[in-house]
């Protein structure tokens, strides 16, 4: 028992913080960061699939922003056709996991290097496009795009007077998809998945068809970003093909890494701390060179992230202690 | 089409794709002695475009250039001493992510010290509005510079890696790096000269096509992608195929010009290479069988 | 006339131009250790990898249990009932000794990334299911007290016990054994030579490459020699050990 809750505890801890950062917004008059934090949510859905990605079965993607793109503009261009508007954002869910599987199909056989360079070519074939196409509104992007209706007269919108609702709509989203992670990472698929990690060809000698399980993650976490980019476009009422660019990918990944790579709850914290500083503007001109920078000296020095970090200072002073 | 025209197009292609092509062999050198793909490559150009026209201003053009490729250069040495070198075994993932921040800091470190500006170095001969005659189409002589100077590039690096010491050495290391350290090659060596090189060819070509085609603090990422793709084509290991790679991209990115819509230009050289990655990652020109993460 | 639980008929692989594995056929009956032995290079490793599916012969048929198994992928080969273990130990890194083994039993357990995400309510009982057999094999082969350590943070020794776990976490009828003794103190090559025959006795085939002839003609019920990827000989242990082709290969003779 005890250790179910244990293994639950970063999405009741989340939960907590939730709530207790919106009471005291809202009590001291400050609601207007609800909009920044509302959109960091979204941005941490991508975080939290490519975790899963890059910290579970070991691949790499530098085009998740592209999932995230394809994710906004599906839905937005979906309602804009008339259809029933609730039905947006499913179909944009499937048309982003229809995207992955035609790009994870051929890419997924390819190893480092190689994957790495094709899903970046991937997101920039994915922003080029969106650039491009008058379809998709050129450089200006989309906009206009409606509210999305939820159930119990909720709506995903970015009106002030639904801003508390909002975040508690986007954070709610952001808590579903750490519940079901935590699930999948303790599951059978999860310890599978860790064994790819571990060693592929062991892996696939134990029964377990890596090939499908690394297509079937790639499939989930651009699941993750096109449920936040879908969500997104209906709160921010518009989508540019900036979130398509590679800047974004990257930072996606720098989070990711920071977070510690296998560490869902660190990727969550890093992520929602740091897209907020950044949609704040407290980085200024300086905000890719502080994700770049971030990359860097947690690659360079802490390979396993913070938590890895903080982890390895732990036990070298214990060993100090057990030592003198 | 008027084989004027057609000329003209073969040309602009062949220009743009030596460009491709010194990314490409920028991409072999250092993949050839270490093992590692460099993201950074495509910043190593545009260093090259900026330093020299910021220094176009104080001296002549030539003596700018130079010094431009061989700072450029120290900057390739600098980033495999500072943040590579001392790597114990690092894994693949670290190693891309790692290459990868490192473009983007160059690339936001270049933001700050000049901006976001389009710049262009001059003409070497000439100006914009000049162009020769040459069979019937009509070329920027900008554009034989791009091609001679690349030729140049190749046949010098051909010679080096063929002819002398140093290059014989750095060809040892690719193929069998204890055997040369038994032999008094000094791994390390070789691996920060082959970062001077890559940097400084990328820093010549950069320099070459800036009149072309301007210099701007982001074009390095897209460049780095091309110039893979032309990498990989080529089978990630010889110079004349990487050469070859890159000519034939560059001709087929800029015909289809002719049949795309010109935003759509850059979709070419990626689709060539989601196309070769999934279907023959080892490239067109070799044999070995690389790239995939397991039996095919 | 029962069918051989494994066979192999005119097998052929090459790496590049070599001839690893050369016309090699033979059969291995239910429930038996047969041992492969030869000299480095004979192409005994490459039989398991071409067994096991890690591989695929450029000809030739691997039947077991009478269905074709060559050039099935690994994966599929666990599934029909055949596990393995690695020259050089293969255990999964950042992972425990229980997670290790409970790996091995993932052909034997159900549930896909959809039931994985909705998480205990769907797969407690699979999990506890699962958790429990491979507990019971852990404790079988005196484990237990190490299901919580990081596998490889054990003495390689006992790591190739929990190698063998795992293998056998999927309740396989036939195992691949590879080296199993190699890097063993002779005590711990004793344990292990108990530990294959009551894999046997169980009712488990035991096909094991090895070098350890005392180990080999101690356990085995059958040997077959391969020498420069070709079948040397095939026999019970004291015919092959006196199988004059095989003397002459290990010895090296004028004739070669």
């Amino acid at each position: 028992m005890r250790a179910i809750l244990r293994r639950y505890l970063p999405a009741l801890v989340l939960v907590i913080l939730v709530v207790a950062v919106q009471i005291t917004l809202s009590a001291t008059r400050q609601e207007f960061y609800m909009t920044q934090l509302t959109m960091a949510a979204y941005y941490t859905m991508v975080a939290l699939g490519l975790c899963l990605l890059m910290g579970y079965a070991g691949q790499v993607s530098l085009g998740h922003a592209g999932f995230f793109a394809i994710g906004g503009y599906s839905s937005a261009l979906i309602a804009g056709l008339g259809a029933a508007a609730a039905v947006s954002i499913p179909a944009a869910v499937l048309v982003t996991a229809a995207a992955a599987l035609l790009v994870g199909i051929p890419v997924l056989r390819l190893r480092g290097h190689y994957l790495a360079m094709a899903t970046l070519a991937f997101g920039i074939i994915v922003l080029r496009v969106l650039q491009g196409t008058p379809f998709f509104g050129g450089a200006d992007g989309l906009s206009n795009v409606g509210a999305y209706p939820l159930f119990a007269g909720l709506a995903i919108s970015g009106r002030r007077a639904l801003r508390v609702q909002n975040y508690y709509i986007a954070w709610s989203l952001v808590t579903i998809g750490l519940l079901l992670a935590i699930n999948l990472v303790s599951s059978r698929v999860g310890r599978a998945l860790r064994a790819i990690n571990g060693n592929e060809d062991a892996a696939s000698a134990m029964g377990v068809n890596v090939a499908r399980y690394k297509l079937a993650t790639f499939v989930l976490s651009a699941i993750y970003a096109g449920v936040g980019g879908a969500c997104l476009v209906h709160f921010s009422a518009g989508i540019g093909p900036g979130e398509a660019a590679v800047m974004k990918s990257v930072r996606y990944v720098a989070l990711v890494a920071a977070g510690g790579m296998g560490s869902l709850s660190g990727t969550l914290a890093v992520s929602a701390a740091l897209t907020f500083l950044s949609l704040r503007g407290v980085f200024g001109l300086y905000d890719d060179a502080v994700f770049g920078g971030i990359l860097l000296v947690i690659m360079l020095f802490a390979p396993h992230g913070l938590p890895g970090m903080l982890a390895g200072v732990r036990a070298r002073r214990s060993a100090r202690r057990s030592a003198s | 089409m008027e084989g004027g025209l057609i000329l003209q197009y073969l040309l602009a292609g062949i220009a743009t794709g030596s460009v491709y092509a010194a990314v490409a062999l920028g991409f072999t050198i250092i993949y050839n002695a270490t093992g590692i793909i460099n993201f950074a490559q495509g910043e190593f150009l545009m260093l090259g475009g900026m330093i020299a026209i910021s220094l176009a201003r104080l001296m002549p053009l030539a003596p700018a250039i130079l010094i431009a490729v061989v700072a450029t250069g120290l900057v390739g040495v600098l980033l495999q001493l500072v943040f590579l070198s001392w790597l114990k075994n690092p894994a693949v993932l670290r190693l891309i992510i790692i290459t990868i921040a490192l473009s983007i800091l160059l690339r936001e470190a270049a933001l700050h010290i000049w901006d976001e500006k389009v710049r262009a170095l001059p003409f070497f001969s000439g100006d914009e509005t000049s162009s020769l005659a040459l069979f019937g189409a009509r070329v920027s002589p900008q554009v034989l510079w791009v091609l001679g100077i690349s030729a140049v590039m190749v046949a010098g690096l051909t010679v080096f890696f063929r002819s002398t010491m140093l290059g014989k050495a750095m060809r040892a290391c690719a193929s069998n790096p204890t055997a040369a350290r038994l032999c008094g090659i000094r791994a390390s060596t070789i691996v920060s000269l082959s970062f001077f090189l890559a940097a400084a060819i990328g820093a010549l070509a950069g320099c070459a096509v800036s009149p072309l085609t301007q210099t701007q603090y982001d074009m390095g990422s897209s460049l780095a992608v091309k110039g893979f793709t032309c990498a990989v084509l080529g089978g990630l290991g010889s110079v004349p195929a990487a050469v070859a790679a890159g000519l034939v991209v560059g001709i087929l990115e800029t015909a289809s010009v002719s049949i795309l819509p010109l935003a759509y230009k850059d979709v070419v050289a990626l689709g060539i290479l989601l196309v070769i990655l999934s279907v023959r990652p080892q490239g067109l020109f070799t044999l070995r069988r690389t790239g995939w993460a397991r039996r095919a | 006339m029962i069918d051989p639980h494994l066979e192999v008929r005119g097998l052929h692989h090459w790496f590049g131009g070599l001839h690893v594995i050369d016309d090699v056929s033979f059969q291995c009956r239910a429930g038996i250790v047969k041992a492969i032995i030869g000299p480095n290079g004979a192409g005994k490793t490459t039989l398991f990898n071409l067994i096991a599916g890690a591989l695929a012969p450029a000809s030739g048929r691997i039947l077991f249990d009478g269905r074709r198994i060559e050039g099935i992928p690994p994966h599929r080969v666990a599934a029909r009932g055949i596990s393995r273990t690695f020259q050089a130990t293969r255990l999964f890194t950042g992972m425990s000794v229980l997670e290790n083994v409970m790996v091995g039993r993932h052909p034997r357990m159900r549930g896909g990334f959809l039931a994985g995400m909705l998480g205990p309510a769907v797969t407690a009982g699979s999990e506890r299911r699962a958790r429990g057999y491979c507990m019971e094999i852990l404790e079988d082969l005196g484990l237990a007290a190490l299901a919580p350590k990081e596998a490889h943070s054990l003495p390689f020794g006992r790591q190739r016990v929990v190698e063998i776990a795992r293998s056998l976490a999927a309740d396989p009828r036939l195992l691949l054994l590879d080296e199993p003794a190699c890097g063993l103190n002779p005590t711990e090559t004793e344990e292990m030579a108990v530990l294959i025959t009551r894999i046997r006795d169980r009712g488990v085939t035991v096909l094991i490459v090895e070098h350890d002839m005392s180990l080999v003609m101690g356990i085995s019920d059958e040997v077959l020699a391969l020498g420069a990827g070709r079948r040397i000989a095939d026999g019970t242990p004291r015919e092959v050990q006196s199988d004059p082709d095989v003397i002459a290969m290990y010895l090296g003779d004028d004739r070669a």
